[in-house]
């Protein structure tokens, strides 16, 4: 095919975006966000104590971000912005995670489309409810799509791999030490060590506290409430094969980002295969 | 919505406001056409005393216009964070909007920084929106706070008032503001005990506020009839905690009967 010097198709354009955008995101640890009986878990191993991959953004809305910091750190400023602007012109009341997650939607599918270089990020919006049927989790990818969660979400990093292990032990309303154990051992690579509290950043929204529902689990507290969820960690309830069969492929499903060239071509945009059409359905 | 995104300016919800909603900031440039003080609510007397590791703060209930009482059951007393509170003296409704804003100024920072504002920082941040009321103070519509905080640092509690120029002026033991505060105060120095307990502090204050409504017409005093009691916060350690009705009923009930027999509350020792 005879094409003009430089120039490439915008469906090129838009896969080699996604693509860098992709290995970006997976180069990282992965972070956990799941339901629990009374709120919200966010799970991240980060060695740094300065630059938090999970925070609040208002009274029930937490965030949760993987990729680069310095992107993900104007995402979360900006929402913190939009959060305290419109809670302060209304009412506390009426700042909504689903507000947010579409203000995150418009700025990362703007930049996706508009940029050189599509923002590499991954994020969570939590919202705790008044009830567990109340709680919304949404995800959102570099490209502005957003994802309804159900229950959990796991971003970056081998996120395909840990979403499995973790799939094999979230229930329903789990109180707080075995969610704070589902989530460690889906972070943890099947025979490795879990990383030590210091390595790890908790944080909780929990429906029961007052006035601001975001909590985080740091020192003496979280030592306390590890040592818990290991007591707590009965016999891994593993149903032999579909699930082992799942996670033993899984490694090679995540590593689709560093070995792009294997099996079927990753679809155009976005990670999950469908392009985002604006309907969760 | 865009340039949210491209803000990246100081900590400061105020300021991002300034810039980005002017009109939503409590201090208005224009000037009234007359003065408008008396015919919309005052809020009245608030009183904070220190106790042994924290500080107390409450106020009264009632908000006049003139000589007509407007409200009967209005708060004055808000939580700003998990360690500091504010009562508010002045026009009611600019005192509502700042305590509103001050909240939001204190939480924007400690979002996006991660950690809490000093206590000097907080005091000089609640000094800054008040003086930018100078304008409309002048006009009538003045609107002074009072500051009273849990210093994680030093492990006390401490006051901070302010006048219509701003401040902050950091108080020992006691302070009080509003228009029954010169009988508060005078009662204040004499119920004053240092490292008091949190629950002394608090009938403290109650006294404090029955003596500001004895004398002062503004203030009101506990509404036995219905069920009215002043609002008590103590911040302490653990954070801000404003004591629910029933606790500060029982104390109010306890005062009550005390001054029965004693109208005047209890005296001090002459030596």
């Amino acid at each position: 095919m005879s094409m003009p010097f430089g120039y490439a198709s915008p469906e090129q354009i838009m896969r080699d975006r996604a693509e860098y955008a992709r290995k970006g995101i997976a180069r990282g640890r992965s972070v956990v966000v799941m339901q629990y009986a009374d709120g919200i878990l966010f799970v991240a191993p980060n060695p740094s104590k300065a630059l938090h991959k999970i925070s609040e953004i208002y009274d029930r809305i937490g965030f949760a971000a993987v990729g680069r910091y310095n992107e993900f750190e104007s995402l979360r400023l900006a929402g913190i912005r939009y959060a305290d602007i419109n809670g302060y012109t209304f009412n506390r009341s009426d700042v909504t995670g689903r507000g947010l997650a579409n203000l995150y939607a418009q700025q990362l599918g703007m930049i996706f489309t508009e940029s050189i270089k599509s923002l590499e990020v991954e994020i969570v919006v939590a919202e705790v409810g008044e009830a567990p049927a109340d709680d919304q989790i949404y995800r959102l990818t570099f490209d502005g799509s957003v994802f309804d969660e159900q229950g959990m979400a796991v971003i970056g990093g081998q996120s395909d791999a840990v979403a499995g292990r973790l799939k094999e032990r979230y229930q329903d309303g789990l109180p707080l030490p075995r969610a704070l154990d589902a989530a460690l051992a889906a972070l943890t690579e099947p025979g490795g060590d879990r990383p030590p509290a210091a390595q790890l950043e908790v944080a909780v929204l929990d429906r029961s506290r007052e006035h601001r529902k975001f909590l985080r689990l740091t020192g003496a507290r979280l030592e306390r409430l590890l040592a818990e969820a290991e007591a707590s960690a009965g016999p891994p309830e593993t149903p032999e094969g579909a699930e082992s069969a799942e996670s033993a492929e899984s490694p090679g499903t995540a590593d689709e980002g560093t070995a792009p060239a294997g099996g079927e071509a990753p679809p155009p945009t976005a990670p999950e295969g469908d392009v985002d059409t604006g309907s969760p359905e | 919505m865009n340039h949210l995104f491209t803000n990246t300016g100081s900590a400061s919800f105020t300021e991002f406001l300034g810039a980005y909603a002017p009109n939503l900031l409590p201090t208005r440039e224009q000037a009234l056409a007359a003065p408008v003080g008396d015919q919309i609510p005052h809020a009245t007397t608030i009183v904070a005393v220190t106790c042994a590791g924290g500080v107390v703060m409450a106020g009264d209930r009632r908000a006049t216009s003139g000589n007509i009482i407007s409200q009967r059951d209005i708060e004055k007393v808000f939580r700003t964070d998990d360690y500091s509170c504010m009562g508010i003296a002045g026009t009611a409704s600019m005192g509502l909007e700042v305590a509103r804003l001050f909240r939001v100024e204190l939480e924007h920072y400690e979002k996006t920084e991660g950690r809490s504002l000093s206590t000097e920082g907080k005091a000089q941040r609640l000094a800054t929106m008040i003086r930018g009321n100078l304008g409309m103070a002048m006009q009538g519509l003045a609107v002074v706070p009072l500051f009273a905080a849990y210093d994680p640092n030093a492990g006390k509690g401490r006051i901070f008032s302010y006048d219509v120029g701003g401040g902050p002026y950091e108080q020992h033991d006691h302070h009080s503001i509003g228009s029954g505060s010169i009988f508060a105060r005078g009662s204040l120095k004499k119920l004053y005990r240092p490292d008091s307990t949190p629950r002394d502090a608090v009938l403290a204050c109650l006294h404090a506020l029955y003596d500001a409504a004895d004398d002062d017409s503004a203030t009101g005093g506990p509404d036995v009839t219905r069920k009215i009691w002043p609002v008590v916060a103590v911040i302490t350690e653990d954070g801000f905690r404003r004591l629910p009705d029933e606790e500060v009923a029982e104390l109010v009930q306890s005062m009550l009967e005390g001054r029965m027999t004693e109208p005047e509350g209890p005296t001090a020792p002459l030596r």
